[in-house]
């Protein structure tokens, strides 16, 4: 069975179909690769063959490569992967230019047959970059279609050509967004920014191309005639000088400098860009290897790519019935009830949105109206699409309202009085099937489990805020949690499109527990007179979206202060953190209680715009005459988090650690380029992760001590992944 | 070891580097032949007289490509066996070819020789011969490569100069330059450009605004903050590099800065036999020289480790100087070298610098080492220091001593 077929019309035009047996989405492999190469030769080779058409036997085009490409490449040279990738790479640009070249005299661009790409739908990474080899690309007029190449987004960049022929088509400055950024259009926008040529009628898809190909078109492409000049300027011509010149600044502070394929990007556009075609393309594919060689890269794919998918798909979903959820019961309407309110409905969930006032609940509502109302002034959503969603929602005080729900989410106040109340309200009403979760970001599950007369149905869905923007969901088992509860909160999490993690009940869960040492060790080194602007930037530059001090000024300083005198009680003369409850206690005293209060560490202008870091901080805190090198700050702002990962290994509050990296990832923007806290140690190496341990104790204290897990896989020279991945990758 | 002697010291007056500009009219080759005939003329060199002319220009590409030192040679009346050396090494240009003269006499290579450099920057666009430091992604990441008035303003920022410091140091320049032209301090090296009848193109320095203040001044807004805020984010570049700073102070701006303009400068550098020869007297010795190389992104520091540098290899202290040149790239260079060794402002840039009258690129080196030399003489004093900062974050200086 081959993945692409070939049949030649009557009038001389050959159709190459791609058709990936078993796949709902067309995806490269090598053998796919094969059969290509060899149909084009045919192709080409045929006399009775005028021209041809590509297109995909699928309502969509094609979803991108196989990654196994790469590993088979990287395998293909023996223990030389760099040459095996880079002579795949030049392989595959071969193919690719045979179509381009199409039988063309080499000297004159005499000869050659046309040969268009016909786009049913979807054509992402290189399911565009073949087409863009074509002479002239045509998509059915499909707006749910998207065009585009994504590979920036994890980790890696287009390397099938993709980068060399969008900037010879389109110029650097209008490929950047494409490329840089991986935005994706609908067949019509991707035709307006050049991408594509034609958008036709999904049912005269093949004839438009059929007719393109018989019509004895000019098929060379501008960059293989003489005198090919680069769409606004390249590098050294004076327009395409600034464009280069600010493009690598703009680059380099966007991703304050710690993604790799970003970089490598911009040197295959700039070098490609003084060179001819054929040179520019063997500097991609240098590049590209280069990228792929990445250690960082690797991880971003595996975390960002292959098991964020997997973890979606439900790599860990116990093995039960489908759990789909068709009605469910939001408790409380605030920002969080509103918003999982939102999505629900936007997945066309049915939602009871509950509050003790209808004005709360009715608030609560217009929180999706207004979510759609922006999307419609966007151009994003439409006027049916909000009445739709809004018509799935019923904002209630009664809940009686609540019979039939199959899920509840609960998201009243973070009291256990007042939860078990409510818990023991609504299981007088629904069904005995239902499932009942709780959003509680702090409170132990087993603990409000008690409750409820069906513990095996009680459990933790914990959503991120804002819950319309957070991709991650953290799913919590309480010891009574039952696998029909497991399997309902993943259904649920697949419905409205985010990513779930399922962890054990322990304080924190998983991520505010490695979030708070992080926001912790930042206000720890200000008490210490490290100087906070230092703290703040060493954050960004390892790739931390906000530094510490800033995070808590948006999850505001008196939430800070309710977590530490909770956590203080409950652990008593254990509790670690006195030092920095000094500095909390201090900005709660002198009212500075974060954005909310436009004053925290950070000053606030009156529309809410942060400016610069108070002074009042200097006053109390003076920068001390000794600062730390950035590399150290970096260090003590990294290690608390990852060691509170590894703890949470360790203890069983994680049970795979992809999903410790994915969850780090997505719930609070641990350092993407990274691939995540275990893919970072792996990165280190155990030993001198280890080792670097052992010297931050020695320096600030047992908060950094090694723990058992890291020094036992340090001494036997164990990777994370080596030890945890393929058990789980396995299952 | 023989030792390098300044026998003479000219420069042509700076033009606005502009299309009304008076040099506009002139090429980048007659410009720097006038400097070469005038070195002739004023020392009798008949004949193979030098070694060989090393000549420094930063954008070398159209007229002034090509090696424009052996083109100027050719152009001016100079024996056509001596040739020529084209160097760059950006603003330092004219004092590293003075430099390389010394330190080729002192090693035996030649006995004498002619260096300085020229900058038309009104006809050939500063930066039009590209860089890769700039344009490469690979380099320009790596380097945080930032347009050298973000460094300026990262100099100010990091080490606390203010608008009005800078703006203050600006004044002073053009006080000063408009009171050595009243004296006549310049006239011993002042060479009037003249056209091929004679005619005097341009006899004084033109940029000067002699009645600039801290009020014409503190109208300008600052020239760099756009670039460094919006588009394209140099900020953010800077920061990277220097993160304990919270945000860059944009204080420069086209008043404090230096001048772009027109010009070239010659100096004439032999050993004393060589000077015994033709019967002429040395006026200082070249008594050490230094480079360095320093943190691209600031790029503009260079100044002070090359005068630690060059202090330590002449075995010399801060105090054995009498006068220093710093050039007036930008006021937070100057700045930055007067608070880094606590000289006091009244021995720095005597007779003003770059922000009154202007930076020929490739010139200026040379012009600064004849400048420092001229008021050695009117003020009687002994040593002195010149010094630049370096495109690409590097520092040049030279120590001369009259004898």
């Amino acid at each position: 069975m081959t993945d692409f077929t070939m049949k030649t019309d009557a009038d001389g035009v050959a159709i190459i179909t791609w058709d990936v047996k078993g796949k709902s989405m067309n995806v490269l492999s090598l053998e796919g690769w094969d059969d290509l190469d060899a149909l084009v030769d045919q192709a080409l080779a045929d006399d009775a063959v005028k021209g041809v058409v590509i297109t995909s036997g699928k309502d969509t085009f094609a979803g991108g490569m196989d990654l196994n490409i790469i590993a088979k490449m990287k395998a293909s040279a023996g223990d030389n992967p760099a040459k095996g990738l880079f002579e795949g790479l030049m392989k595959s640009h071969g193919i690719l230019r045979k179509i381009e070249r199409a039988g063309m005299e080499p000297k004159t661009n005499k000869g050659g047959k046309p040969i268009a790409a016909a786009l049913p739908g979807t054509a992402l990474g290189i399911g565009l970059e073949i087409p863009l080899a074509c002479h002239r690309i045509f998509a059915a007029d499909n707006p749910k279609a998207k065009i585009g190449l994504p590979e920036i987004m994890v980790g890696i960049f287009p390397g099938m050509g993709g980068t060399t022929r969008l900037v010879r088509k389109m110029g650097a400055m209008a490929a950047s967004p494409l490329l840089l950024q991986g935005k994706l259009n609908d067949p019509k926008r991707a035709m307006q920014a050049g991408v594509i040529d034609e958008v036709v009628a999904a049912d005269e898809l093949m004839s438009a191309a059929k007719a393109w190909v018989l019509s004895e078109p000019t098929i060379v492409k501008p960059w293989d005639e003489k005198g090919y000049k680069m769409p606004g300027g390249a590098p050294y011509h004076p327009a395409g000088f600034m464009t280069f010149v600010g493009a690598s600044a703009m680059v380099n502070g966007n991703t304050m400098g710690v993604y790799p394929a970003a970089k490598a990007l911009l040197s295959a556009v700039y070098e490609g860009a003084l060179v001819p075609f054929d040179t520019a393309l063997k500097i991609e594919a240098r590049w590209f290897t280069n990228v792929l060689l990445n250690p960082s890269s690797e991880a971003m794919i595996r975390s960002l790519f292959i098991n964020k998918e997997a973890l979606e798909k439900g790599a860990n979903r116990p093995d039960v019935a489908d759990q789909t959820v068709k009605k469910v019961g939001v408790l409380g309407a605030g920002m969080m009830g509103a918003g999982i309110a939102l999505v629900s409905a936007k997945a066309g969930i049915e939602v009871v949105l509950l509050d003790q006032k209808q004005d709360a609940a009715d608030k609560g509502k217009s929180y999706t109206s207004d979510y759609y109302d922006k999307g419609i002034s966007r151009k994003k959503a439409t006027v049916e699409q909000k009445e739709a969603a809004l018509s799935r929602i019923t904002a209630t005080t009664d809940y009686a309202a609540l019979k039939g729900c199959d899920l509840i989410v609960e998201a009243v106040f973070e009291d256990l009085g007042i939860k078990a109340t409510v818990t023991k309200a609504v299981e007088e009403i629904v069904g005995k099937d239902c499932i009942f979760a709780s959003n509680t970001s702090t409170l132990p599950i087993t603990e409000l489990a008690k409750a409820s007369a069906r513990p095996d149905q009680f459990i933790g869905i914990h959503f991120f805020s804002p819950v319309d923007k957070m991709l991650l969901v953290e799913i919590i088992k309480g010891k009574a949690t039952g696998d029909v509860a497991v399997a309902k909160a993943l259904d649920f999490v697949r419905q409205i499109r985010k990513t779930p993690i399922v962890v054990n009940d322990e304080r924190f869960f998983y991520a505010n527990r490695c979030i708070i040492p992080y926001i912790n060790e930042g206000i720890r080194m200000l008490r210490e007179g490290v100087n906070p602007v230092l703290i703040e930037n060493a954050a960004k530059l390892v790739g931390m979206p906000l530094g510490p001090l800033q995070l808590t000024d948006e999850t505001s300083i008196d939430l800070g202060v309710k977590i530490a005198k909770a956590t203080k009680a409950a652990m008593g003369a254990d509790y670690p953190n006195d030092e920095v409850d000094e500095v909390l206690f201090w900005m709660a005293d002198e009212g500075r209680l974060g954005r909310k209060a436009n004053a925290g560490f950070f000053t606030y202008d009156d529309k809410g715009k942060r400016g610069d870091l108070w002074e009042g901080l200097a006053a109390k805190y003076p920068a001390s005459d000794d600062q730390p090198d950035l590399i150290e700050v970096q260090r003590r702002l990294l290690f608390a988090q990852v060691l509170e990962a590894v703890r949470a290994l360790e203890e069983g509050v994680l049970e795979d650690i992809r999903e410790g990296d994915v969850g780090a990832i997505l719930g609070w923007g641990f350092a993407p380029w990274s691939g995540g806290p275990f893919s970072w140690l792996d990165m280190l190496g155990t030993p001198y992760a280890a080792e670097r341990c052992d010297a931050l104790t020695a320096s600030y204290g047992d908060r950094f001590a090694t723990p058992d897990l890291l020094r036992e896989m340090a001494a036997k020279g164990q990777t994370f992944y080596g030890r945890f991945g393929a058990q789980k990758n396995a299952a | 070891m023989t030792e390098a002697y300044i026998y003479d010291a000219v420069r042509t007056p700076r033009g606005k580097g502009r299309q009304d500009g008076s040099l506009h009219e002139v090429t980048s080759a007659r410009l720097s032949a006038g400097v070469l005939n005038a070195l002739k003329d004023r020392n009798n060199l008949e004949g193979h007289a030098v070694e060989d002319v090393i000549w420094g220009n930063v954008t070398q590409v159209g007229e002034q490509g090509g090696c424009l030192a052996r083109t100027a040679v050719l152009a001016s009346n100079l024996d056509e066996r001596i040739p020529g050396l084209a160097i760059n090494r950006f603003c330092a240009s004219g004092m590293e070819a003075v430099n390389l003269a010394a330190n080729q006499v002192k090693g035996g290579a030649g006995e004498a020789y002619i260096a300085g450099g020229v900058e038309m920057m009104g006809r050939v666009a500063m930066g039009s011969d590209g860089a890769a430091i700039a344009v490469d992604p690979s380099i320009a990441m790596e380097t945080y490569f930032v347009p050298q008035g973000i460094s300026a303003d990262i100099i100010a920022t990091e080490y606390g100069f203010t608008r009005d410091d800078a703006d203050q140091l600006a004044v002073e320049s053009q006080k000063r330059a408009k009171a050595a032209w009243d004296d006549n301090r310049f006239a011993k090296s002042i060479v009037a450009v003249r056209d091929q009848n004679g005619l005097e193109i341009l006899g004084h320095d033109e940029y000067m605004r002699p009645g600039t203040d801290m009020q014409s001044l503190g109208a300008l807004k600052p020239a760099f903050k756009d670039m460094g805020e919006v588009m394209p984010g140099f900020d953010k570049i800077a920061l990277m590099k220097y993160p304990h700073l919270a945000y860059i102070n944009h204080i420069h701006h086209a008043g404090n800065s230096s001048g772009i303009v027109d010009g070239a400068a010659g100096v004439l550098v032999a050993s004393k036999e060589w000077g015994d020869k033709h019967g002429i007297k040395p006026r200082a010795r070249i008594r050490q020289t230094a480079k360095i190389g320093t943190d691209p992104t600031i790029m503009l520091t260079g100044p002070v480790p090359v005068t630690h540098k060059i202090l330590a290899d002449a075995g010399m202290a801060i105090g054995d100087i009498d006068l220093f040149e710093v050039n007036e790239a930008f006021a937070s260079v100057v700045l930055r070298f007067m608070q880094a060794f606590n000289v006091d402002p009244s021995l720095v840039n005597v007779n003003g610098g770059s922000i009154a009258m202007g930076h020929p690129l490739g010139a200026t080196g040379a012009i600064i080492i004849g400048t420092l030399l001229d008021e050695l003489e009117r003020s009687d004093k002994e040593v002195g220091l010149a010094t630049l900062c370096i495109a690409s974050g590097m520092g040049a200086a030279t120590i001369i001593e009259r004898v």
